[in-house]
């Protein structure tokens, strides 16, 4: 067990079952990718900084991120403040149905649980002042590939008997009101992508392609990339010598179907793209289930830009 | 965009993404691009300063990562052509040189026999012309820590496994085409094995300072199976799942 987790005087949480994937989350890595680390960090960010506002913690202490549950559950050691944001993975306090986008007090011997997703994919759990976690190059991000990261600075996910500890108290309970918050995507929704990179190599027909039709999640999608399928894209271009990788880089492998890379993608790749989402859509696409159909739309640069610092200020603006 | 520099290498820089962009020095691999790819990095680097979020060379491109909540898309364009007017390549020679011991053995680089097979050498032929260069290392990426170095002479290149292995241990020294690499730790990968090293890569990639950087120069190194234990050396086969 790592020191902070056994630090005395101090309550924690415990993992009494574990679901499909837990893992301990922040903003993620930067900085980093010239030495071959990945980005890493929350998938859904916009949900990640939600859960953190609602207590009032910095907006990138580290936090949960929860895929689907599936029988996920904690019992705490002492009465603690926590928020829950995100996917609603039917969580439940001792049988009770928890109001999701909102912040809960958990009390000694309840028992916490995330069962099934009704909505989205990701939850994120926010604590006091944040999770303790060894920081690693920065982050406490936890990406499994790397063994980078996580409670014992080895990329695992969480697993039965972890001690989970935090920083502090809540500096503040706050409400997300009527409207506001995240916003679970659903079938048909858009995501923006800024056009570049090899685009022009695409044929013509592949372009009308890639942004006048829907194309479907696949069940291949993971923190590392999401695989889109539909009809199949080519252009005059099968490979390129491998170049870095930005966030939601829409690559095209030669079977002509796109896979986005998100947060845990290699630094350097070599297949030909079309551009990148902009991290809002990423943010989306992270809670997409398979078989949820989404559509590109292109953006240009600066309204991405625009649209992403609007995002920024909602956090700051009350 | 396009940009002439001093000594003419035309860089073309191209949007990556809403706060990236992709600077673009050369169309081919070549060793001699490393000067100017260093160059770039380091002259980036004092431009972008606190704005810089991410800064990731490779063989022939540098990927600019900015803050867009401190500038904007068109001033990020401004700011690497100004960085990179009159660019000068950097003196390679400053790059360091690392002597890698390697034991090369089936045990734990089955790909040894069909690598020398295909190149119509001995093992100890393979082994020797492995050794017998001075490998440019090109990019990091990958995992961390791991460097695409090159370039194997021709007589041994060999194409990537068709199927990649589920495991491949840390240490692991291979090729895939005309290029050599070490795989830091414990990962999937189609390269072709052929021994196994005790160099901690991966420590001190975690530790934020890689053994390799971009330029330098690896040179291999066989040792024997007792030196490679008595080094510490895990000298566990190489666990083959089908």
């Amino acid at each position: 067990m790592s020191q902070i987790a056994t630090q005395e005087g101090q309550q924690g949480m415990i993992v009494k079952q574990t679901g499909p994937l837990a893992l301990i989350q922040d903003a993620g890595r930067f900085g980093v990718g010239h030495l071959g680390v990945t980005q890493g960090g929350a998938a859904d960010w916009i949900s990640f900084r939600w859960a953190n506002w609602l207590l009032g913690n910095a907006l990138n202490s580290t936090a949960l991120e929860i895929v689907m549950g599936g029988g996920l559950s904690f019992e705490t050691e002492s009465e603690v403040r926590l928020a829950l944001t995100g996917a609603d993975l039917d969580a439940q306090l001792d049988g009770k149905p928890l109001a999701p986008n909102a912040s809960f007090k958990l009390l000694p011997g309840q028992r916490l649980i995330f069962r099934q997703p009704r909505q989205g994919l990701r939850a994120y759990l926010a604590f006091p002042g944040g999770l303790n976690a060894p920081e690693v190059l920065g982050s406490r991000a936890c990406t499994a590939r790397e063994q980078i990261g996580g409670l014992y600075e080895d990329g695992k996910p969480l697993k039965v008997g972890d001690r989970l500890t935090w920083k502090g108290t809540a500096p503040a309970v706050r409400r997300i009101t009527e409207g506001q918050g995240p916003r679970m995507p659903v079938s048909g929704c858009r995501l923006p992508i800024v056009l570049g990179s090899q685009i022009a190599s695409f044929s013509g027909s592949a372009l009308f392609q890639a942004f006048n039709q829907p194309w479907t999640v696949d069940n291949r999608a993971d923190r590392m990339g999401v695989r889109l399928t539909g009809p199949a894209l080519y252009g005059s271009l099968t490979g390129i010598i491998s170049e870095g990788i930005p966030l939601g880089a829409v690559q095209v492998p030669p079977d002509g179907q796109p896979i986005v890379l998100m947060n845990d993608r290699q630094t350097i790749g070599g297949y030909p793209r079309l551009g990148a989402l902009t991290p809002m859509a990423c943010a989306t696409l992270a809670q997409c289930l398979p078989g949820t159909e989404v559509w590109l739309t292109p953006v240009s640069a600066s309204q991405a830009q625009e649209d992403y610092r609007q995002q920024l200020t909602v956090w700051h603006s009350r | 965009m396009k940009l002439t520099t001093e000594k003419s290498i035309a860089i073309r820089i191209e949007t990556a993404a809403m706060d990236a962009l992709m600077v673009r020095l050369f169309n081919t691999i070549d060793e001699s691009n490393m000067a100017w790819v260093i160059a770039a990095d380091q002259a980036l680097r004092d431009a972008f300063g606190a704005v810089l979020i991410d800064l990731v060379p490779s063989y022939t491109t540098l990927l600019v990562h900015y803050d867009c909540q401190q500038m904007n898309h068109a001033e990020a364009l401004q700011l690497i052509n100004r960085a990179l007017s009159g660019l000068a390549p950097v003196d390679t020679q400053r790059g360091q040189l690392h002597d890698i011991p390697v034991w090369y053995d089936e045990s734990v680089g089955p790909e040894l026999p069909l690598v020398a097979k295909r190149a119509g050498l001995s093992v100890d032929a393979l082994i020797e012309q492995h050794c017998n260069h001075d490998y440019c290392v090109f990019a990091l990426g990958f995992a961390p820590g791991y460097g695409f170095m090159g370039l194997v002479d021709e007589a041994i290149a060999t194409p990537r496994l068709k199927t990649p292995r589920r495991k491949v241990a840390a240490g692991s020294v291979g090729i895939a085409d005309r290029q050599t690499a070490i795989y830091p730790l414990l990962s999937p990968g189609g390269w072709n094995i052929l021994g196994r090293t005790n160099v901690p890569l991966f420590e001190h990639a975690k530790r934020g300072r890689p053994l390799f950087r971009p330029g330098d120069k690896v040179r291999f190194r066989a040792i024997s199976r007792a030196e490679f234990a008595a080094d510490g050396g895990d000298t566990t086969p190489m666990e083959e799942r089908p």
